[in-house]
């Protein structure tokens, strides 16, 4: 072991440790099943905000983001745009109903709103195939970041992050992850934020050279290779999957029932709106500085990056310190973001697998979640090992397009529209869950394409999306008559300020 | 008023705040799902998804119009600011504020509706004292 990889070590380490100690602090306030799920939604819109902002900076904000920008330009400035964005889409369309709606997880919203087991059933496949999709880059890129940091094998990085996700989500569940996630939340910005001021202190001494300088002209603008119709088609497709598909990432959507009102949903949104805002005007600098420092990261490895760099620009005990420094930032984001999307997976199974009657036993609330937080772990984790060279960012910006072309319509017809009937959300869940489910399972299987069926394939929300939502509006016209009952009601219970007295 | 000699005694229970407040007449209909409950619901709801729209619409007028905007005119990837691409500028660092704004824009009024939504159903109406 030589000397160079004592900062990661320590970095790993310490972030482990305080990601435990706090979890462990929650324990001691966290007993019942409601405590576990939501937090017995009590959590209050500025520690909530910092929860939500730790959990969604994930792999792909902290490291993806940066090394895509190196290599490929302002054309990727779309994802951290499009990921801010989705929480005004959120805020507007969906946060004060969604909370009012007064159900634990997606599913759960489902089937109180279109009162249809089936629609339940369908959604809970949905949250745990989207949590997976979503668990698998960031287990890879902790492989990825323990590899380039201290030289362990590329499994070691994963199954660290999963045994400390199990250990702090176990025992304490939302009302103990709240706290950790917060906290995170500040590292990955802190990790982000100080080595800027200092690289961007070296790169004013070097003459600040100019980072588009050496990067071809498609650097400067915000649209898709190869430019021109498939170009903007691109572009503007991952806008409609990254612009709607926040609303339906089931970690997100569970952090809603934390608040304790409609009014607070909304400004636990703002202020997620902002410290996003915050955040993603980091890694840009990076991606640029990388241009003029890190040039041979420029074709590959261009996810280690944010990780490299600061070793890159400044030398000695001070760049070992910024290294170990953005680790930590990397390390922490792997486990919010994996401890969120756990919990949204092992709520959805505990409540429709580990907590039904199997044979003659049944599960308590708090075991079956235990039970299913080992599964919604392990499944991923199995599923990483074999395949390990995605980049981060993609694969995340395909689980978006899923998302947008499910959850999301599901949740914006069934919050403002009363027509929507089980027939026609079934449908619309099927032709759009189906459809870009089969785009991005072309697009991880095959790599060398191009022209429009590549960018079709590629970036599916565009087509699938509006399908979706056609497809619900259709067959619920086709089917009014099974329009639920207490649909009128629902809407009074969505849509009217807790203060006024009304029977929900 | 009584006239009656010999007075009774009532005999109650401690006195209850509800009892003599009259459910305001709004919140009633909503309640019963007559057809005047139905008008408020449908007005509220119109109201709060226009408003949604119109910050929707906003969005869409400015950020959204940015990848139109540099295909037809592509010279504007070579503007600079400083050493900064115009492109980078925009989206790296103005997109974030205008999105904070507009969120906060958003729910000073959609708070304001619900104020005057609560007013409007916890009102008594004259002719609800018949």
């Amino acid at each position: 072991m030589n000397t160079d990889v004592v900062p990661g070590v320590v970095a790993v380490v310490l972030v482990s440790i305080a990601t435990l100690a706090i979890g462990t602090f929650g324990l001691r306030i966290s007993r019942t099943t409601s405590d576990f799920l939501v937090a017995s939604r009590t959590v209050r819109p500025r520690l909530n905000a910092s929860a939500i902002g730790g959990e969604y900076l994930s792999a792909a904000s902290f490291l993806g983001v940066a090394g895509l920008l190196l290599t490929f330009g302002a054309e990727m400035l779309w994802y951290p745009v499009g990921w801010t964005a989705g929480y005004l889409v959120l805020l507007v369309l969906v946060a004060a109903p969604l909370r009012r709606s007064g159900a634990y997880t997606l599913p759960d919203f489902a089937e109180a709103r279109l009162g249809s087991r089936g629609v339940r059933k369908l959604c809970s496949v949905l949250v745990v195939a989207i949590g997976w999709l979503y668990l698998l880059p960031q287990f890879q890129g902790a492989g990825v970041t323990l590899r380039a940091t201290i030289g362990a094998p590329q499994w070691a990085g994963s199954l660290v992050v999963a045994l400390v996700v199990l250990a702090s989500v176990s025992p304490g569940g939302m009302r103990s992850i709240t706290f950790v996630q917060a906290f995170q939340y500040w590292l990955k910005l802190t990790a982000l934020l100080i080595p800027v001021f200092i690289l961007l202190a070296v790169w004013m001494a070097d003459g600040a050279t100019d980072p588009a300088a050496a990067a071809p002209a498609s650097w400067s603008i915000p649209l898709a290779t190869p430019g021109g119709g498939i170009g903007l088609y691109t572009t503007y497709s991952l806008i409609v999957a990254t612009f709607l598909g926040t609303m339906g990432l089931p970690h997100v959507v569970v952090r809603f029932y934390t608040n304790p009102d409609g009014r607070a949903a909304r400004r636990t949104t703002l202020a997620v709106l902002g410290l996003l805002g915050i955040f993603y005007v980091l890694p840009p600098v990076y991606g640029a500085l990388g241009r003029i420092y890190a040039p041979d990261l420029v074709a590959s490895r261009s996810d280690v990056l944010v990780l490299e760099l600061p070793s890159l620009m400044v030398g000695g005990v001070l760049g070992a310190f910024l290294t170990g420094l953005v680790t930590a930032g990397a390390f922490a984001a792997f486990l919010s973001t994996s401890s969120g999307l756990t919990i949204a997976v092992a709520g959805v199974l505990s409540q429709d697998v580990t907590g039904r009657r199997w044979g003659t036993r049944r599960l308590g609330g708090v075991a079956a979640f235990r039970v299913a937080a080992v599964i919604a772990v392990v499944v991923p984790l199995l599923m990483s090992l074999p395949a390990q060279d995605v980049a981060v960012a993609r694969t995340v910006g395909l689980a978006f397009a899923v998302t947008a072309s499910t959850f999301a319509p599901l949740l914006m017809l069934g919050i403002w529209w009363r027509g929507l009937t089980p027939t026609g959300a079934v449908a619309g869940l099927l032709v759009g869950g189906l459809g870009s489910g089969a785009a991005v399972a072309w697009t991880l299987g095959t790599s060398s394409a191009s022209g429009w069926t590549a960018a079709l394939l590629g970036q599916p929300a565009a087509w699938s999306v509006p399908a979706s939502f056609l497809t619900m509006v259709v067959v619920s016209r086709l089917t009014a008559a099974s329009v639920p009952a207490h649909a009128g009601r629902f809407m009074v219970r969505l849509h009217t300020p807790e203060a006024v007295d009304l029977q929900r | 008023m009584s006239d009656q000699p010999p007075p009774r005694v009532r005999v109650t229970g401690p006195p209850r705040r509800r009892a003599d407040v009259v459910r305001p007449a709004g919140t009633r209909e909503i309640d019963a799902e007559t057809a005047l409950g139905e008008v408020f619901m449908r007005s509220l709801l119109r109201e709060q998804l226009v408003l949604a729209l119109q910050v929707l619409a906003a969005l869409a007028l400015t950020v959204g119009l940015l990848p139109l905007l540099f295909h037809l005119v592509p010279s504007l990837g070579a503007v600079r600011v400083g050493p900064v691409p115009l492109a980078w500028l925009l989206l790296g660092v103005f997109t974030y504020p205008w999105l904070v704004l507009l969120g906060w824009l958003y729910i000073r009024r959609v708070e304001s509706n619900e104020r005057d939504f609560a007013d409007l159903v916890t009102t008594v109406l004259p002719e609800d004292e018949i």
